[in-house]
Parts: C-alpha cells; sequence; structure tokens
C-alpha cells in the first residue's frame, strides 16, 4: 500500500487504470440507458414514472457507498497517516454530495405524483438529508483551516463520527414507520423488484460505481497537482523570491 | 525508531477504533433510548387505540386501506375508508384530492385529527408505496393483503407484532 504513497508512482497506475474506467463508465451508462428506455416495462403499478427508479437508487446507493470510502480514507489518514488518504477524503466528498442531492432531487420528483408530497419528515428522508449535511460539513471544515495536515485531521474526525448515520439510513425504515418505503433489492429474502426492471437497475448501479471511481482519480490527480503547486509556491517564498 | 513508530500507529488504531465504536454506540443508545416512537412518521390504528389519544390531537395514522371499505359520501365530497393494521381498523373521512396511488389494500399515511366520536378527520392523504416493482398485470394487489401484511411496504409492522401488542394488552 505504502508503494503508492508516493504520488508519481499514484499517478502512474490513475494513467493506466484511467482509460479502462472511462470506456466502461460509457458503456455500462449508454447499455443502461438503453435498456430503461426501449426494453424495461412499465411498473404495473406506478407506470411510467418508475423509471425514476434508475437515476434514484444507484445515486442513493453510491450516496451511502461513497460515504463509507470516505470514512475508510479518513480512518487510515488518521491511524496511518497515509498521505494518499487525506487525498482520497477530500477527492471523494463533492461526489458523494452530488450523488446525494441527485438522490434527494429525483424522490422529491417521484414522491410528489407517488405519496402526494414532494417531501416529509420520515426517518428515511431525514437522515439522507443529514448525509448531505456532513458532506457539506466535512468539505467546508477543509477549507475552514489554512494548514493542510490540522485541516485533513479535523476533517476525517467529522467524517468518522458520521459513520453512525449509514445503518441509521439502511435501517430507517425497518426501524420506524415511514414514508418511504422498505428496502426493494439488498434485502434478506431477495429482490423484491422484477427481473426486467431489476437487470437495468444493476446495470445503472455499476455504472454510477464506475463513474465514481473515475472521478475519484481525476479529482485525486487534481488534488495532488494541487498540493505540488502549493509547495512549490512555499518554497519559492521561503527563498524570498517573489510569486 | 522503526518500533516507536510501530507502537504509535498501533495506540492512534485503538485510539481511533474506540472513539468511533464509543460514538457510534452512543448515538444508537440514545436514538432507541430516547427516541423510540418519536422517529415514527404515523401511528397504526393499534397504537392509537393503546395510547388513548384525545380527541382534537393532531397526528398522523397509517396502515392498509382496509378491502371493500372505500365510499364517497351523500354530499359526493367526503370520501370514507377504513385504515387498518390487520387487527384494529380506524374509520376514516377525507375531504380533498386523493393521491394517484390510493387504492383499496394499499398503504396510506393521513394526517388530521380524531372527532368525539372516535372518527379520524383528515385534511391530509398520502400513498404509501411498496417495495414491490413489476411489470403490469403481473403483481395483482388483492383483499387478501392482510394475509401478508409484510407485502404491504410496512416493514416496520407485521400481523404478528400488533397481535403479540393486543394480547398483552388483554392480558393486562
Amino acid at each position: 500500500m505504502h508503494k503508492y504513497a508516493n504520488p508519481a508512482k499514484f499517478n502512474e497506475l490513475a494513467d493506466k487504470i484511467l482509460p479502462w474506467a472511462i470506456f466502461l463508465t460509457v458503456s455500462c451508462f449508454l447499455a443502461g440507458l438503453y435498456l430503461i428506455f426501449f426494453e424495461a416495462p412499465d411498473d404495473g403499478e406506478q407506470g411510467v414514472r418508475a423509471r425514476i427508479m434508475y437515476v434514484h437508487v444507484p445515486a442513493a446507493y453510491a450516496a451511502s457507498a461513497t460515504y463509507f470510502s470516505l470514512a475508510v480514507a479518513s480512518f487510515v489518514a488518521l491511524v496511518w497517516r497515509h498521505p494518499l488518504a487525506l487525498i482520497a477524503g477530500r477527492a471523494a466528498a463533492p461526489i458523494g454530495a452530488m450523488f446525494t442531492v441527485l438522490a434527494l432531487a429525483t424522490g422529491a420528483l417521484w414522491g410528489k405524483p407517488t405519496w402526494g408530497t414532494y417531501w416529509e419528515w420520515d426517518g428515511r428522508m431525514t437522515s439522507v438529508l443529514i448525509l448531505l449535511f456532513f458532506y457539506i460539513g466535512y468539505m467546508a471544515l477543509w477549507r475552514a483551516m489554512e494548514d493542510h495536515e490540522k485541516a485533513g485531521r479535523a476533517s476525517s474526525i467529522l467524517a468518522l463520527v458520521g459513520v453512525v448515520n449509514l445503518p441509521i439510513i439502511k435501517f430507517s425504515v425497518d426501524w420506524w414507520n415511514s414514508l418511504h418505503q422498505p428496502a426493494s433489492i439488498f434485502r434478506v429474502d431477495g429482490p423484491k423488484i422484477a427481473p426486467e426492471l431489476l437487470t437495468p437497475l444493476f446495470v445503472m448501479l455499476v455504472a454510477y460505481q464506475l463513474y465514481f471511481v473515475v472521478v475519484l482519480l481525476w479529482r485525486m490527480k487534481l488534488e495532488i497537482g494541487a498540493r505540488k503547486i502549493e509547495m512549490m509556491r512555499q518554497v519559492a517564498m521561503s527563498e524570498g523570491r517573489r510569486v | 525508531m522503526a518500533g516507536g513508530l510501530r507502537t504509535r500507529k498501533k495506540q492512534r488504531l485503538w485510539i481511533v477504533s474506540t472513539a468511533l465504536t464509543a460514538v457510534i454506540g452512543a448515538v444508537l443508545l440514545i436514538l432507541f433510548a430516547l427516541g423510540g416512537d418519536g422517529f415514527n412518521l404515523f401511528l397504526q390504528p393499534t397504537a392509537v387505540k393503546e395510547k388513548q389519544i384525545v380527541a382534537g390531537q393532531r397526528f398522523r395514522l397509517g396502515g392498509l386501506v382496509k378491502a371493500a371499505s372505500f365510499r364517497r359520501l351523500e354530499d359526493g365530497l367526503t370520501y370514507e375508508f377504513l385504515v387498518t393494521d390487520c387487527v384494529t381498523d380506524i374509520n376514516v373521512h377525507f375531504r380533498g384530492i386523493l393521491p394517484d396511488l390510493f387504492r383499496e389494500g394499499q398503504g396510506v399515511i393521513t394526517e388530521g385529527r380524531l372527532d368525539d366520536t372516535g372518527l379520524f378527520v383528515a385534511d391530509t392523504v398520502l400513498a404509501k408505496h411498496d417495495e414491490n416493482y413489476a411489470p403490469p398485470g403481473t403483481a395483482p394487489k388483492d383483499a387478501g393483503l392482510c394475509e401478508h401484511p409484510e407485502e404491504g411496504g410496512f416493514g416496520a409492522y407485521t400481523k404478528e407484532k400488533n397481535l403479540v401488542a393486543k394480547e398483552e394488552e388483554a392480558l393486562l
């Protein structure tokens, strides 16, 4: 693992992975979109508007999954002080926040015609909104401090505290009476979605995860570059040159 | 030097892991000990009877729309239906536009007040979708939903749970 603590080594590896990841991401999205619009049947109860789940469910899943990777990165950063872990966490947060916003927005758009309301303060919706606040808090804390190390440590602690929200999101629909329906896919007795509707959903789940990998690698490379510039500037300033 | 580094890492591992476990444990304990019912969006009919909610108090009532209970009153504007959790039924009146998914056997969340006669006068009705997705015609919702309450989109409640609550009440 520490072999890739060297940013140059990491950049090399990322450049090797990226073309493949991009190719797979685009293929998965194209295949998914084709299945959604040309192959999958309507839902019997809701008709065509059930198709919004192909955007909503992968976004909601990716929002939680991204937070989990953010927490793992923060843990590694705090305990082993791995230099790339901080960078990975910082790179992952905006992607996760974007997934969360997408899940909340598509959920609201689906909720109005289906439930009769855009928003209700039930356990699932509220806990996902809190997830968004954790992402925003993490990003804000990073920017609130000048010192990279200090900012990274504070944000990582915040990210770890937010982990408690993940089981709450997952089980909110089982623990409490809620407006949001219980899990359809990841449940003990198997999915509750008919196979012809489930296949496109899985393709989209994979597509979102691949998208995450691509954007994460891009953002990490960007962050490494930004850090390099920052360090060069500091060296130049300490040498008394004007920059 | 390398040994010192390793022990410091080990120390950090312990500190961070313990702190993390403590925070998660604390929050979950708070949720279950203090939060409890407060996190429920609605009450089911059995719980409404148990809590002996007074007339005029505003709350949300949720459950399934009982089969063959839905009708329009003579005034042509008010809907009447029973909300059931398969153990207890509560009669609901609602004047307004029902959501698209509203139908008998489907989950519903209503907001309003009980009147003196025990009738629930709702001013808001939300339909609750369940976790099942299927192409048209393959998964008909029928009147037998109370035989499979877990399929009504109410993961949190089962007929068994409410029956146990009722039995306990009978014992007291």
